[in-house]
């Protein structure tokens, strides 16, 4: 007889379980590694075969991915007074000169305009429509439910063509707002099905002991049952604001100039100044910041959503 | 503190009716039962006294206020839910504050409310404790807390002891007994089981499906009982029916059931048809000599009595005698019925026929 009981994993079953962990781990950060460490190499180091392990850091991707540089002659260099910063230096060394920002950093605050507002935007209406479908005898719930559910049943690409005309003629093409609105739509299925499981598992005597306690409904909602779902709500947010964030094919489509997000831009940079892929892999990086610090931050929440009502409270 | 008074009140939800046309009048400062088993109506009618639900039709006077229609926050009523529904992101001074606040009451006299009661509840010791962690009772007592400290007029309970295990129970229904006792607050309180209503309350109603089957005191429910679901529904074991085909004349004071004349109450109403003759077990008594013989199939000892099953001609019987009378399985013996407690019912509809033990408590408004 074993002395371990079955509910505690042997030391085997741990290790072979860390194991695969490592492993998974492993397979899917190595992309990440990859795009982290080529950002910080030089031009030359970045195509090097094999690839290089250890390398002589460098910030050269980043200044390329926020700036537009020009060729210079070697004598038209030698005129020019020192460089007067540590960016305009490492430019030099490439016998160029800084002529400019670029529009990387425009093109970032798209994205945080529209996938923080069309994540705010799906969160709010989805929170409001759960709701009332959890608690409210609504006419045709189920009809209802299932409609919101349909838009997700086709890779929503697959009406770009609608869209993008609807787009046109309303006005929208290469706007926050419409891309506000398409991915606000796009979103809201998730979350009113999301939320609503969330919402049902709150029991209603809570909102009814408010409304004894000589609460409107509307203020039983927002002090008894908000906070309630606030595990539910943020998980949903996340992952309204992974699919916004990441959104590519309409991003390229609907925008081109004043809303263009990160996403359809940053294959773009490697036009500038032959294949550049450290300002690519430089662009990638700080890309992927914003939804990561958003995620740790509500990870705690996040991971109780994922796991909510399989245990009984 | 107020009365309530029901006018045939009536819910559907759909095509199912919930409550049909109950009336019924609690008076002030009763602390009045609504018993019956799952299903049959006595929450629904209870969330409508409260206000979580509205009546399809009827009237809800709460201090000769017609309310039916009125939204839960008017009515100036609290309600303790069965699994308490204490705020869980608020700690127990929040949630007992919480009616007051919504009442826009200055601080200092919310805190001194809130010392008051939980002075009462002798909880004062947890109360910056959050709830999640509080034991069964401490919870029960935060939500009494949080039903007392508004001084409302009525206080609605909706099962509030069946969360707790059996052997706290007893105790939190003596503690709530008593708090009632001390408040002399109006208090209408469901509950399924038939234990809790006979000892906690001063009048119970007790219904099934929908429907009002008998409304008074305790005593007279359980002793003459309206209908045979009050009879079969209260007491433990339940009240004996033994069905026979006869007839009774106004003024008889005996039935004849299966040629043994069996002794009743003065019969008020002539019957002919198939009836029921009820009798407690607690009234029958066992003889070795004697007609309306039986066989003994069993005895329970339960301390100070026991229950003996007899079968008989007209069907198996409980009879409830002392525990030092020998009873053995296989003997035979003789069963003696005290007439004077028996009810005779209406097979077919169930329903008590008028006798002077019951004359004047069968009409349940």
């Amino acid at each position: 007889m074993s002395s371990y009981s079955i509910t505690e994993p042997s030391p085997l079953q741990k290790w072979l379980a860390g194991t695969l962990v490592v492993f998974y781990a492993v397979i899917t950060l190595l992309p990440l590694v990859w795009i982290l460490t080529t950002g910080f190499k030089s031009p030359v180091d970045a195509i090097a075969y094999p690839p290089k392990i250890l390398f002589e850091p460098s910030l050269e991707g980043y200044v390329n991915l926020f700036t537009t540089r020009t060729r210079v002659s070697p004598e038209a260099l030698q005129a020019l007074p020192p460089p007067s910063s540590w960016y305009e230096e490492i430019v030099r060394n490439r016998d160029m000169v800084i002529a400019g920002p670029s529009r990387y950093g425009e093109r970032f605050l798209n994205s945080v305009i529209i996938g923080f507002g069309s994540t705010f935007l799906s969160v709010f209406l989805g929170t409001l429509a759960a709701y009332a479908f959890s608690r409210f005898k609504v006419p045709l719930k189920d009809d209802l439910l299932f409609f919101i559910l349909s838009t997700r049943m086709m890779p929503p690409i697959a009406v770009a063509i609608p869209i993008f005309l609807m787009f046109r003629t309303l006005g929208l093409s290469d706007t926050h707002l419409g891309m506000i609105l398409l991915y606000t739509a796009v979103n809201i299925s998730l979350a009113v099905w999301l939320l609503k499981g969330f919402m049902d598992e709150i029991p209603r005597e809570y909102e009814e002991a408010a409304l004894i306690d000589g609460y409107t409904r509307f203020q039983a909602f927002y002090k008894v049952v908000l906070p309630q779902a606030a595990t539910g709500i943020a998980s949903t947010a996340i992952f309204c604001l992974i699919f916004s964030w990441n959104e590519y094919a309409f991003a390229v489509l609907l925008t081109s100039g004043t809303a263009q997000t990160a996403p359809p831009f940053i294959p773009t940079i490697i036009g500038v100044g032959g294949q550049d892929w450290p300002a690519v892999a430089a662009g990638a990086t700080l890309f992927l910041v914003p939804v990561m610090v958003f995620t740790i931050l509500l990870r705690k929440h996040l991971l109780r959503g994922i796991t909510f009502g399989a245990v009984r409270k | 503190m107020a009365e309530i008074v029901i006018k045939n009140l009536r819910k559907e939800f759909g095509d199912f009716t919930a409550v049909q046309s109950s009336s019924f009048k609690i008076e002030d400062g009763e602390f009045f039962m609504l018993l019956g088993p799952s299903g049959c109506g006595k929450t629904t009618t209870l969330r409508m006294i409260a206000g979580l639900e509205l009546p399809t039709s009827g009237e809800i006077y709460i201090d000769k206020e017609e309310v039916g229609q009125k939204p839960a926050r008017q009515r100036d009523i609290a309600f303790v839910f069965q699994m308490f529904a204490l705020y869980p992101h608020m700690n127990v001074r929040r949630n007992i504050s919480y009616p007051l606040v919504s009442q826009g009451m200055s601080k200092k006299h919310v805190r001194d409310k809130v010392a008051e009661v939980s002075r009462i509840l002798g909880i004062e010791d947890i109360l910056d404790r959050p709830v999640s962690g509080l034991s069964g009772g401490d919870r029960q007592r935060v939500a009494l807390g949080r039903a007392i400290v508004r001084e409302p007029k009525a206080f609605m309970m909706d099962e509030p002891l069946g969360a707790l295990d059996a052997e706290f129970r007893e105790h939190m229904a003596e503690e709530l007994r008593a708090l009632h006792d001390r408040m002399g607050a109006t208090t209408v309180y469901v509950t399924h089981d038939q234990l809790e209503a006979m000892q906690m309350g001063d009048k119970i109603v007790v219904m099934n499906h929908g429907v009002i089957e008998q409304f008074g005191t305790p005593q007279d429910i359980y002793d003459k009982p309206a209908t045979m679901f009050v009879a079969d529904f209260i007491g433990s074991p339940s009240m004996n029916f033994l069905r026979f085909h006869g007839e009774v004349h106004a003024g008889a004071s005996s039935v004849s059931m299966h040629h043994v004349d069996l002794a009743v109450p003065t019969v008020r109403e002539p019957f002919q048809g198939d009836l029921v003759y009820g009798i407690r077990p607690e009234h029958i008594r066992l003889r070795d000599d004697g007609g309306n013989r039986g066989e003994v199939v069993a005895a329970e000892y339960l301390g100070t009595t026991q229950i003996v099953t007899v079968k008989t001609a007209g069907g198996d019987l409980k009879a409830r005698i002392a525990s030092d009378q020998p009873a053995t399985p296989g003997e035979t013996v003789s069963l003696d019925f005290n007439g004077a407690t028996a009810t005779l019912f209406d097979n077919q509809t169930g329903r008590a026929l008028r006798s002077d033990l019951n004359e004047g408590v069968l009409s349940h408004v």
